[in-house]
């Protein structure tokens, strides 16, 4: 009777912590949240705070028609890099993924492994060279040189990511089709990618994410006010005197709704794709 | 089927010719925008800013300045410079994120609504880190922030703890585990389900205690995520950027700089090319030294 009391207490505890935790880590979205529907004044005051509580949209209109930074044209200007910035990468990776998951050649082993280490540098590593480089190409404030960068730098764990994935699928079937003729393009696209769909997904969504939330190589890429993404916009929603709060989470809401848009719809692959780091 | 031109392996010399571009756009990719850049990068570390070759003689001279060791600090408070806050915030973030990430994993398996709570506290994992900097700004912001009004509730001075030098660096650590822990949670939640039921149904039947069956059969199986996890935060708070450009950029008075953040300092405010180069160097042989275990187990795992 007093271990099943016990358990029972121990229980309780468990579930009090757990909640606990998930509180204090809601709050600070909650305050965004909360600072995002009300007025200025109401924030002042704490957002905790419900002795008045109106509900205003405004905050949202705000940061969307911003004068300085509208976020609008900032969603439309992520969208226009983050969309060509994950599909160039996935199927330039997928395809290479395969070459190193199937082909022999000399050097495929010391050339891979070249590659996987990219994925630890900084970008920090590649930035001046690359500023000077995009200059010279003339694509310096466009937003084709920075989709190449996101390309070329999701490419390393895209690679890695799908050449695991490739090489634990079943090669019987492919050794059939070459048997009866097809060709490696014919076997990649009609045997192979079908298979590996989910895969492509999972870092489909990570490269997107990626791709949106960036924020370093849009500052050292893009600077016209009219070209700015979404990230570059929402610390320019501070107001002149004093900070608009409101307008400034209403901005960050709205930019954030992207990536937990698509982590809600593919939140499947998205776990996959990061526990992909840990199980092979 | 073509019997004519076939190698050993069974493939036709012209399809294997064809092979080559499966590697082709990637490999030109990289090479153009990674590899040759980071190569650049490393030559222009090797120069004054002249342009004569100095060696490591940049090294010895840039990463004594004030901006990355500070050594007045020691005696007088922040800043300490950019290196010695990377390692304080390695120091503080590294063990407390392995922690919380386990205990949260643990806990909220056996937790009614841990699904739930899992994705409230995953929302960090998705919000962009610019997001994240106006985030932790506004939780930390003297008048209008619920943190300095909860602790003054303990008779703490009410202050926007991002804007004092004492607290700058801490209030930023403490932000960056908020959004970072989830990762450590979701892999070990995974790695979790990778332990059988029956190894814990033996350890009750033995009448193991929680905490004796948490430190000698949770804990020593979770070892190679414990690995992933070290080595991935390792990384992240190496080249920590976004959330320190916009809460504080690195004030008050550089109290919160990092070297991710002096490094675009050097290179794109002071236009010191090479400068930025010794400080991207240093943090990529950092990054490579401390990514070398994993690959290894990588490696291993092919195997």
């Amino acid at each position: 009777m007093r271990m099943a009391g016990q358990k029972t207490s121990r229980t309780i505890m468990l579930h009090l912590v757990a909640w606990l935790l998930a509180l204090i880590w809601l709050v600070p979205f909650l305050g965004v949240f909360m600072a995002s529907i009300r007025p200025l004044s109401e924030i002042s005051r704490g957002w905790w705070k419900f002795a008045t509580f109106t509900p205003t949209f405004k905050n949202y209109v705000g940061a969307w028609n911003h004068p300085a930074a509208p976020i609008s044209r900032g969603m439309m200007n992520s969208l226009k890099v983050a969309i060509p910035g994950t599909i160039f990468p996935v199927l330039a990776a997928s395809v290479a993924a395969y070459g190193f998951a199937r082909f022999s050649f000399r050097g495929r082993d010391f050339l891979f492994i070249v590659i996987v280490a990219l994925m630890t540098l900084p970008q920090q590593m590649i930035a001046v060279p690359l500023f000077r480089i995009i200059n010279k190409l003339g694509a310096v404030d466009s937003y084709v040189g920075l989709m190449v960068v996101h390309s070329a730098w999701g490419i390393p764990w895209i690679l890695y990511f799908m050449r695991n994935y490739f090489s634990a699928l079943p090669v019987e079937v492919e050794e059939a089709a070459k048997v009866d003729g097809a060709s490696d393009w014919r076997i990649f696209l009609q045997i192979v990618m079908p298979m590996a769909l989910p895969a492509v997904a999972s870092s489909s969504v990570l490269q997107f994410m990626w791709v949106w939330s960036d924020f370093f190589l849009a500052l050292i890429l893009i600077y016209s006010p009219t070209k700015l993404l979404a990230t570059q916009r929402v610390p320019l929603l501070r107001g002149v005197y004093h900070v608009d709060w409101g307008i400034l989470a209403a901005g960050s809401i709205i930019v954030m709704t992207v990536p937990i848009i698509v982590f809600v719809l593919m939140q499947r692959y998205y776990i996959r794709g990061m526990v992909g780091w840990v199980s092979k | 089927m073509p019997v004519s031109g076939t190698c050993p392996g069974g493939d036709s010399v012209g399809q294997t010719r064809g092979r080559i571009f499966f590697f082709l756009p990637a490999l030109i990719l990289l090479a153009a925008f990674v590899v040759y850049p980071v190569i650049n990068t490393v030559w222009l570390s090797f120069q004054t800013p002249e342009g004569e070759f100095s060696f490591l003689k940049n090294y010895a001279e840039i990463l004594s300045e004030p901006e990355l060791v500070d050594l007045r600090g020691f005696k007088r408070g922040f800043p300490y410079g950019a290196l010695i806050h990377n390692i304080m915030w390695i120091v503080i973030h590294l063990p407390l994120t392995v922690m919380l990430g386990l205990i949260l994993a643990v806990i909220l398996r056996d937790v009614k609504g841990g699904a739930v709570i899992k994705s409230i506290i995953f929302l960090g994992m998705v919000t962009p880190m610019v997001v994240g900097g106006i985030i932790l700004r506004f939780l930390f912001d003297g008048s209008v922030g619920i943190l300095p009004s909860f602790l003054n509730l303990f008779g703490i001075t009410r202050r926007t703890l991002t804007a004092h030098p004492d607290t700058a660096l801490f209030a930023l650590i403490l932000g960056s585990l908020w959004l970072w822990t989830p990762f450590s949670m979701v892999l070990y939640s995974a790695g979790l389900e990778t332990i059988p039921e029956y190894v814990y149904e033996a350890a009750v039947i033995d009448g193991a205690s929680p905490l004796r069956i948490f430190f000698l059969i949770t804990v020593p199986l979770l070892r190679p995520v414990t690995g992933v996890v070290i080595t991935m935060t390792f990384l992240w708070v190496l080249k920590i950027f976004d959330i320190v450009y916009v809460a504080t950029m690195g004030g008050p008075g550089g109290a919160s700089n990092v070297l991710a953040l002096q490094m675009y300092m050097y290179a794109f405010r002071q236009f010191n090319a090479n400068a930025a180069a010794v400080v991207a160097t240093f943090l990529m042989i950092v990054a490579l030294i401390v990514s070398i275990p994993t690959f290894r187990a990588l490696r291993g795992d092919e195997a």
